[in-house]
């Protein structure tokens, strides 16, 4: 009979990532595939989702910004410290082509990273742009350089790499040429942008969608998209096709009581 | 041919499936992915006065027996829901609003709400187990509150209005009754049960945001189908059989107790959002093979001698 518990597990590893941002590394043999999350649990606190950011054999990891209370408590803790993990949820990345493209917004690179490594690993050509609106907030940067993934790096004040929209490094490739699929992940806008510029190369994609979620199996509701209704967190990657068919995709988002929340431009 | 279409008074429905309220249907949009997947009507998220975060998750856990939730009526409010939920026809079944609240003063304002907004039914919700204010926590489900209640929100409306009871009671049958003689038209029997806990071992601590969850599933089936039983005993008006419905012959027994229409609403988590569409088709396989025709034939046969 399935259930749906957390397991217990102490933190193996607390890794600075940058300002605001942590990663958490648990030794546990986690049967996810890239693209997937996990609902991690702080007792008494709170259930929190998450993309896998680290998947290794016989260990795993998320990656975790201060956005909130909850967020907040998770960047503190430390060594040996119990979180509950539920999971994993949600369907993976399909990875296919030869040649492809990641883009990451901000934290975003979270769940894109494991995928650039199991890319690598399969010899697929890979660029991972990367962006934040300032150096401080860039994650992953000698994370890539020691797996040996070639990145392009964004920043919307030009403190590091180009200055300019992960978008715009986007859209330079994909003029270029020869880009078999985009992945990509971090804020909704920013998302809606790539899926409408694979449109309009005609390059496939998949996004990376997140919403407010209570349970991560289909059953609160809590992340029920506009129109088509069905709960998000039973997919999370989306083609991009499916995305833009989302009405609310870019427009809006709902709190934990299901009221909705324009995204901000 | 079998006939699976069913009636709740005058409220007619393709099949007896219901969405059973808390599961799903936030929002419009959702109530409409689960008409889609069959239902033969569907029951919205319960709305109260003011907007509710609910309890911190996990909200949902589930284990070998079952299911617990402390979702803790998370919604919109009244005010935002009346936007949400606007031209229901789009959904493609039948819509009925739940509505939930600590006072009798509260329910009333809430089904004057809802009264113009497209719903086939109302249902009052007075059986929730685990959030303080509502439901058995603040004492409701009693059979004199049972019938304050419910002759409050039969003032305020002329939808038919269904009366959702916990199983946590002595004697349910005398709590229907009570609801019926208020002016009720369907009994939803039964809400979860419980409350239940899972304690974590390790950190020592409940796993619930609420610690304590309302109980669904094959743990509360048998108890579901008995409270039928007795209320069909005790009233004369329709019965929604709520409570660990996962399969045709669950649902089955549900009508074969005195259910005119079943609820559903943990077996999504079981058997997928589509689990109405399976339920109907292997109830169709389960009345075949008893011979029985349609629902009213088949509804309480269980108490002939």
């Amino acid at each position: 009979m399935k259930s749906e518990l957390p397991i217990t597990l102490p933190v193996e590893k607390v890794i600075d990532e940058a300002e605001g941002v942590k990663s958490l590394i648990f030794r546990h043999k986690l049967d996810a595939k890239p693209g997937q999350f996990l609902m991690v649990w702080i007792p008494r606190v709170d259930l929190k989702p998450f993309g896998v950011s680290y998947l290794e054999e016989g260990s795993f990891g998320i990656t975790v910004c201060k956005v909130g209370p909850t967020s907040e408590k998770l960047c503190r803790a430390k060594k040996g410290d119990l979180l509950g993990i539920m999971g994993p949820y949600g369907k993976p990345f399909t990875l296919e082509g030869r040649r492809i493209i990641l883009v990451a917004g901000g934290y975003g690179a979270a769940p894109l990273f494991p995928l650039a490594e199991e890319a690598k690993k399969k010899g697929i050509t890979t660029t991972f742009i990367i962006g934040a609106k300032s150096e401080s907030y860039l994650i992953y940067r000698e994370r890539a350089k020691k797996a040996g993934i070639n990145t392009i790096i964004t920043t919307d004040d030009g403190s590091c790499g180009r200055k300019c929209f992960t978008t715009d490094a986007l859209e330079d490739a994909l003029k270029a040429g020869g880009i078999d699929k985009v992945y990509s992940c971090g804020p909704e806008i920013m998302l809606k942008k790539v899926a409408e510029l694979c449109r309009r190369h005609q390059v496939k994609c998949e996004v990376s969608m997140h919403r407010y979620m209570k349970c991560g199996f289909g059953v609160c509701g809590s992340c029920s998209v506009d129109d088509q209704g069905f709960p998000l967190c039973k997919k999370v990657v989306l083609t991009g096709e499916e995305a833009l068919r989302i009405k609310e995709f870019g427009q809006h988002s709902r709190d934990a009581s299901g009221t909705k929340q324009p995204f901000a431009r | 041919m079998v006939d699976i279409t069913a009636k709740l008074g005058r409220l007619k429905l393709d099949n007896p499936t219901v969405l059973a309220s808390g599961i799903l249907g936030v929002t419009k949009a959702s109530l409409k992915y689960v008409a889609s997947n069959g239902a033969g009507a569907v029951t919205m998220k319960s709305v109260t006065v003011e907007p509710r975060a609910g309890h911190h998750a996990p909200i949902i856990l589930t284990y070998e027996g079952g299911m617990l939730n402390s979702v803790g009526y998370s919604n919109q409010g009244i005010k935002e829901a009346k936007k949400e939920f606007i031209s229901l026809k789009d959904v493609g079944a039948p819509v009925i609003a739940s509505i939930t609240a600590g006072s009798k003063k509260d329910f009333a304002f809430l089904a004057e709400q809802v009264n113009e907004m497209g719903f086939a039914a109302v249902e009052a919700v007075i059986s929730c187990p685990h959030t303080p204010g509502f439901g058995t926590m603040a004492g409701q489900g009693t059979p004199d509150s049972t019938r304050e209640i419910t002759a409050a929100v039969r003032d305020k409306t002329k939808l038919p209005l269904f009366v959702k009871l916990s199983p946590s009671v002595q004697g349910i049958g005398e709590v229907a009754k009570a609801a019926e003689d208020a002016g009720a038209d369907a009994i939803t029997a039964i809400n979860t049960g419980g409350p239940g806990m899972i304690i974590d071992v390790k950190t020592g601590k409940p796993i619930l945001g609420g610690t304590v969850g309302g109980l669904s599933g094959d743990a509360l089936r048998p108890i579901a189908v008995r409270c039928v039983y007795d209320i069909y005993k005790s009233v004369r008006i329709p019965i929604i059989g709520t409570g660990g419905v996962m399969t045709g012959e669950h649902a089955a027994q549900m009508i074969l107790a005195g259910a005119s229409a079943v609820g559903i609403g943990t077996a999504v988590y079981y058997r997928g959002a589509d689990v109405f569409r399976k339920v109907c088709d292997e109830l169709q396989g389960v009345m075949k093979e008893a011979g029985y025709k349609n629902i009213y034939g088949m509804r309480g046969m269980a108490h002939e001698e």
